[in-house]
């Protein structure tokens, strides 16, 4: 099967090129507050993706009818509908996580990653492409929260999958992963501070791959065109 | 042959970081002599814990960075740091503490910001922070002054209680700090902060044990060491009159003011001087170069502001103590400051406007 570059390259884009974590540091909110464990960030992330997914595919439906001085607003409209389905699918079938993730929820409706992507991509392209994007961005969103939430919650409490009975039922209770166990837990890595600067390292990390993989590729060979001078005045 | 023609000056002076470096912390020997002697080996073990910490930490970080490792290393400024944090930090807190706080200082404070000269925030400060709003127990288990204890702490007890969380007797941290008559001592600050919140007077506060005579038993002789360190500072003109004067000014201006409008629930001026961490902060922490204001107008208004912070924090804050939260604050303020206080460049005039 032969998967079509576009798709590649979308894919390519979202997950690392230019993904909204981490590269375009949109939804940062979210991002901080709620990622002080795996369980919340996964919550938040799989929600987010959602949003991103529907409001992709909508606003890409009906790009020819929008008039251009007013598509903000609708395009604020469509996500915050989205997020009422969510908010509303959460509260009645995870009703925990509902509670812990709290006011970050109905925020997802301010989340510029979301808006970003519709007016800079879903706007302009088909159906297909828009919610393969919206999928894309989700994924790669998601797996920074995730990552920032094992982290942090590693070093926090020295947990992982802390309440994942939250998120996945009543069997996801075993989830739960003791690394090792503190007598005090390390406040500062739960507290918001510790997600700034565990994003910091992570965003440098990233960097630091960057520049490996740039090192490690071959140069190209700039073929310098050598002119012989010429002197017409002879 | 040339003869090689400088301009002026022609007599150089040469002032290392180093040497200076080595100055301060010997200026914090006396202080640091109080504390051994009214609260035992607590403190010692502690320094010398931060200080193989912070050098650890300074050597990983700066290998990784490519620099130049011995004279960066060995310029004094990240055992300075590390003897500070010793300082501040209970006697008889966990090890861990004293060396997370120290790789914290060092690697994230520091380096990260790029090495010594481009912190923005006082390193030992900011880990002291750090480490207080993490681990709240550890950080306010503070060990009253020898002679008010129930049993001998010697320097065995002192390195098990550390190291262990109980002497070899199995007394813990809490039961060393527990009064012979069943209650639980605290810092004089924390005594007056709590007694304030039962509805005693400052006068009443005064009669607890750990207060003792003056303002604090050990605690005015420990801030008495640091003021004489600060004196021989200033002598051999190592740090900037400007700052503390003005810090220990402001601080002792804000606590009369409250003094004469509420004896009854403000504690004297002489006590906010002498207890709690207010020479140490004034001569060793807010003189900081680095993280402080730079002109002299500009420190003096840094340190008036850090008194306000100190005082403002102590009577109407969460915790009993201020210096490090103060430091901190104004460490932010400080580029605003050097902005609004740059001095005038000589034979131009500051009321043009450009």
């Amino acid at each position: 099967m032969k998967i079509n570059s576009e798709y590649k390259e979308l894919a390519w884009q979202g997950l690392w090129k230019n993904n909204p974590g981490l590269v375009q540091l949109l939804g940062l909110c979210p991002l901080l507050a709620v990622t002080s464990t795996v369980v919340n960030a996964l919550g938040l992330g799989i929600a987010t993706m959602f949003v991103l997914i529907c409001s992709n595919a909508t606003v890409s439906a009906i790009r020819q009818w929008v008039p251009k001085e007013i598509r903000i607003p609708i395009f604020v409209l469509i996500i915050a509908t989205f997020v009422t389905c969510v908010q509303l699918l959460m509260n009645a079938f995870t009703y925990d996580l509902y509670q812990s993730l709290g006011i970050f929820l109905p925020l997802i409706v301010t989340n510029c990653a979301i808006i970003g992507r519709a007016e800079a991509y879903a706007s302009k392209n088909p159906i297909k492409q828009s919610s393969f994007d919206g999928l894309m961005m989700g994924l790669g969103f998601l797996a920074v929260l995730v990552v920032l939430g094992a982290v942090r919650e590693v070093l926090g409490q020295g947990t992982l999958f802390d309440g994942a009975n939250l998120l996945l039922g009543q069997w996801a209770t075993g989830l739960r992963v003791e690394i090792y166990s503190l007598d005090s837990q390390f406040l500062l890595m739960i507290l918001p501070p510790g997600a700034f600067i565990a994003m910091g390292f992570l965003i440098a990390g990233k960097n630091v791959i960057d520049h490996k993989i740039a090192q490690a590729k071959p140069k190209k060979l700039e073929q310098a065109i050598e002119r012989v001078r010429v002197n017409f005045e002879n | 042959m040339a003869f090689w023609i400088a301009s002026s000056p022609h007599n150089h002076q040469k002032n290392e970081t180093s040497s200076l470096m080595r100055l301060v912390v010997y200026a914090t020997i006396p202080g640091i002599f109080a504390q051994w002697y009214f609260f035992g080996w607590g403190n010692l073990i502690h320094i010398s814990l931060a200080v193989a910490a912070a050098i650890i930490a300074e050597f990983t970080v700066l290998a990784l960075r490519n620099k130049k490792i011995t004279p960066q290393l060995f310029d004094g400024s990240a055992i300075l740091t590390a003897v500070l944090l010793g300082i501040s930090l209970p006697a008889l807190a966990p090890w861990w503490i004293s060396v997370i706080g120290s790789l914290f200082a060092i690697a994230l404070v520091k380096q990260l910001y790029g090495g010594l000269g481009h912190n923005p925030f006082n390193p030992a400060m900011a880990a002291y922070v750090m480490l207080l709003i993490s681990f709240p127990l550890q950080m306010t288990q503070w060990q009253p002054p020898l002679s008010l204890l129930a049993m001998d702490i010697q320097l065995s007890d002192t390195l098990a209680v550390i190291f262990s969380g109980y002497t070899p007797q199995g007394y813990s941290v809490e039961q060393i700090r527990t009064h012979i008559d069943g209650f639980t001592m605290a810092t004089p600050l924390d005594t007056v902060k709590t007694n304030m919140t039962l509805g005693l007077t400052v006068v009443e506060s005064m009669q607890a044990p750990t207060i003792g005579k003056h303002f604090g038993v050990g605690w005015e002789w420990i801030n008495a060491g640091f003021l004489l360190g600060g004196l021989f500072l200033l002598g051999k003109e190592a740090i900037p009159w400007s700052t503390p004067v003005s810090f220990l000014l402001s601080l002792f201006i804000c606590s009369f003011i409250a003094f004469m409008i509420s004896p009854d629930s403000n504690a004297s001026t002489m006590f906010h001087w002498f207890t709690g961490a207010t020479m140490l902060g004034a001569f060793f922490i807010i003189t900081d170069p680095v993280s402080g204001a730079t002109s002299v107008k500009g420190r003096l208004v840094f340190g008036a502001l850090a008194g306000l912070l100190v005082f403002l924090i102590r009577k109407f804050g969460g915790y009993p103590d201020a210096v490090a939260f103060a430091v901190l604050l104004c460490n932010m303020a400080a580029p605003l400051i050097d902005q609004y206080t740059r001095p005038r460049t000589y034979g131009h005039d500051l009321e043009v406007k450009k």
